[in-house]
């Protein structure tokens, strides 16, 4: 196995995606991810799809950089008194891989934070990424968060998992 | 007249019809419609009793015994389908101490009967009372007169093409009276199905909103904001694209962002249609859903279905959004509707959800899901958007330095003869009749003074 996808190499690619969001990194964050990666956020527990059953984010990388680039628009009033977010991460662990082909899943359970002034949401779920080591570097081909109350009544969650 | 800082809120409303209805004005409305906890009170016991409120769609309980759970204002009840398949309104409540029958949101009553888990008290799907165990302590007491043997009582409720809807107050308007012509938009929702029946699909959205439900309300016909507060957002999704490659095929996410920033004549011209009781819909000519890329096969299935002509004229109309004042919004063109739910009078929680077409292929399904997520979503950038500015106002409406809410655009003094009538959609006409039929329904058990 190659340094890049070493288990420690596949976990802090793992921290470094979070931080990255963290630190509001949205271009470094955006690279890391395939051209036909989706970011998603199912709405129900063990839904199977994205197409017939509505998410929570569903997200080609044409719309994750609409949310990035709008979230710099001088006009997103919402974020005029702006939002921030910070991951807590377990030990993304080797859910399952393919070392052949260079496929790899990590699972990490989080607790999410997101403030916005006097304002503070706490999200808990897992994470999955779907990661592909293709010339020399790792990718995510997937992100699939299982948000553990994706069923509640939720306000505005207005940065990324 | 008053103004400026120099009064105190206006308050006293209850047994006081007159301090209501002066909170309405022909071209503005009071602050306190939207402030004022004991107004919040208020409507949970006239205007939500006093008229149809949405409860569920009877596809979420499709065999005997089915029930859905969930709260019309306050009030906690089931919609549950009965042995002889009618689809029924009961309050969750015990006859005997109050305990909620049902406890889960969808469920199904296992051997036909609402059994109470605190007594055993057991239920008929009607809501009669079935079996009390130890039935012999009641004997002689009187039990037999008092409101708890006689088990649940019904709730008004009228099944509308599928759209089950209650009114709590047992006196109150007829159903078709008070929706009258505005149910056209919910047959056209219903049509578009080959088959003539929606089912629910694709899971609910359930979105917490820092405001009083009736700026939510007052946004779905509310055209003169899209290019303002979606300039972040849609205007950002059409800009990126305008970038791509010339004939590159225009992803669905696309053509459903960028209608949000077209021009304010696009918006003035698709026109509002205005019905009495505070009912009415955007998009009367076109809609930001008209140009939608037609789905393979479902054009054919809908002639096949109700001939050329009838089917050409379904798929003609492409409305925006209906009202259903108070409580029910529905976009008919693309099967989704948003219920909103009044939590506390700064508090609502809007629930969408989406609708399979019957008989039509899981495409439109599938648009419909995409929709629902990009817009409606806690996630939506276009949502947050409009939550912001719903913010603004529930903490901007704080200031004394004017206690009225401007709704004069295009006001007409013709308007005190009724509202129905078709007009240009930047008109604020369909929130002025919100408001009339606010003060209508607030004060209508009310004893004038």
């Amino acid at each position: 196995m190659s340094t890049v996808s070493s288990a420690a190499a596949l976990a802090e690619f793992v921290y470094r995606e979070a931080r990255l969001l963290d630190e509001k990194r949205f271009d470094e964050w955006y690279e890391l991810f395939t051209d036909d990666a989706r970011y998603w956020m199912p709405l129900t527990r063990g839904q199977p799809d994205a197409e017939t059953h509505t998410s929570l984010f569903y997200e080609d990388k044409l719309l994750l950089k609409v949310r990035i680039e709008r979230l710099r628009h001088p006009n997103a009033y919402s974020q005029q008194q702006p939002s921030f977010c910070q991951h807590v991460l377990q030990q993304p662990a080797l859910e399952s891989s393919d070392p052949a082909a260079g496929v790899f899943v990590m699972r990490t359970p989080f607790v999410y934070v997101e403030t916005q002034l006097d304002t503070q949401i706490v999200l808990a779920g897992v994470a999955y990424h779907n990661l592909i080591h293709r010339d020399d570097a790792l990718r995510i081909r997937l992100k699939k968060i299982e948000l553990l109350n994706c069923d509640a009544a939720l306000p505005a969650i207005q940065m990324l998992l | 007249m008053r103004s400026g800082f120099l009064h105190a809120p206006m308050s006293g409303y209850r047994n006081n019809p007159r301090a209501i209805r002066a909170l309405v004005r022909p071209d503005s409305v009071h602050r306190d419609v939207y402030r004022n906890a004991e107004l919040f009170d208020l409507e949970m016991e006239q205007l939500w009793p006093n008229t149809w409120i949405y409860v569920g769609h009877d596809s979420q309980v499709p065999a005997a015994g089915d029930f859905y759970s969930t709260q019309l204002g306050r009030e906690p009840v089931i919609m549950i389908r009965g042995g002889d398949a009618q689809v029924r309104v009961l309050p969750n409540r015990c006859a005997h101490k109050g305990t909620r029958l049902v406890s889960a949101v969808h469920g199904k009553c296992a051997g036909g009967l609402l059994r109470c888990p605190y007594h055993g008290w057991t239920y008929r799907l009607d809501g009669s009372l079935r079996t009390v165990p130890l039935k012999s302590g009641y004997e002689g007491t009187g039990f037999e007169t008092a409101q708890a043997a006689r088990g649940l009582p019904s709730i008004a409720c009228v099944n509308y093409r599928g759209f089950v809807f209650a009114r709590l107050a047992p006196e109150g308007p007829d159903f078709h009276e008070y929706f009258g012509e505005s149910l056209s938009s919910i047959d056209n929702m219903v049509d578009r199905s080959p088959q003539g029946r929606l089912e629910v699909a694709g899971g609910v959205l359930r979105f917490l909103h820092d405001c009083n439900w009736k700026m939510y309300v007052e946004n779905l016909n509310d055209a003169m904001h899209p290019m303002v507060a979606h300039e972040s957002s849609a205007g950002t999704a059409k800009r990126l694209w305008s970038n791509a490659a010339p004939g590159t095929p225009t992803p669905m996410v696309i053509e459903q962002f960028a209608p949000f920033v077209n021009e304010y004549d696009f918006f003035e011209k698709m026109g509002v249609k205005v019905y009495e009781n505070g009912h009415s819909y955007t998009g009367v000519h076109f809609s930001i859903h008209s140009k939608y890329s037609s789905v393979g096969g479902y054009e054919q299935a809908m002639v096949a279905a109700y001939g050329e002509e009838r089917a050409r004229r379904i798929l003609g109309e492409v409305r925006h959004n209906t009202v259903y004042y108070p409580s029910l919004t529905i976009k008919g063109a693309i099967q989704a509707i948003r219920v909103a739910r009044p939590l506390a009078v700064d508090k609502t929680l809007i629930e969408s959800w989406t609708f399979r077409l019957v008989g039509a292929p899981d495409e439109l399904l599938a648009r419909t899901t995409t929709y629902s997520r990009l817009i409606n979503a806690p996630t939506s950038i276009v949502g947050h958007d409009d939550l912001h500015c719903y913010r603004s106002i529930q903490e901007g409406l704080a200031s004394s330095s004017n206690e009225w809410v401007s709704l004069h655009r295009n006001y007409s003094g013709a308007e005190s003869r009724g509202f129905s009538g078709t007009y240009g959609a930047t008109n604020e006409v369909p929130m002025r009749g919100q408001h009339q039929a606010w003060a209508k329904f607030m004060t209508l058990g009310m004893a004038s003074p």
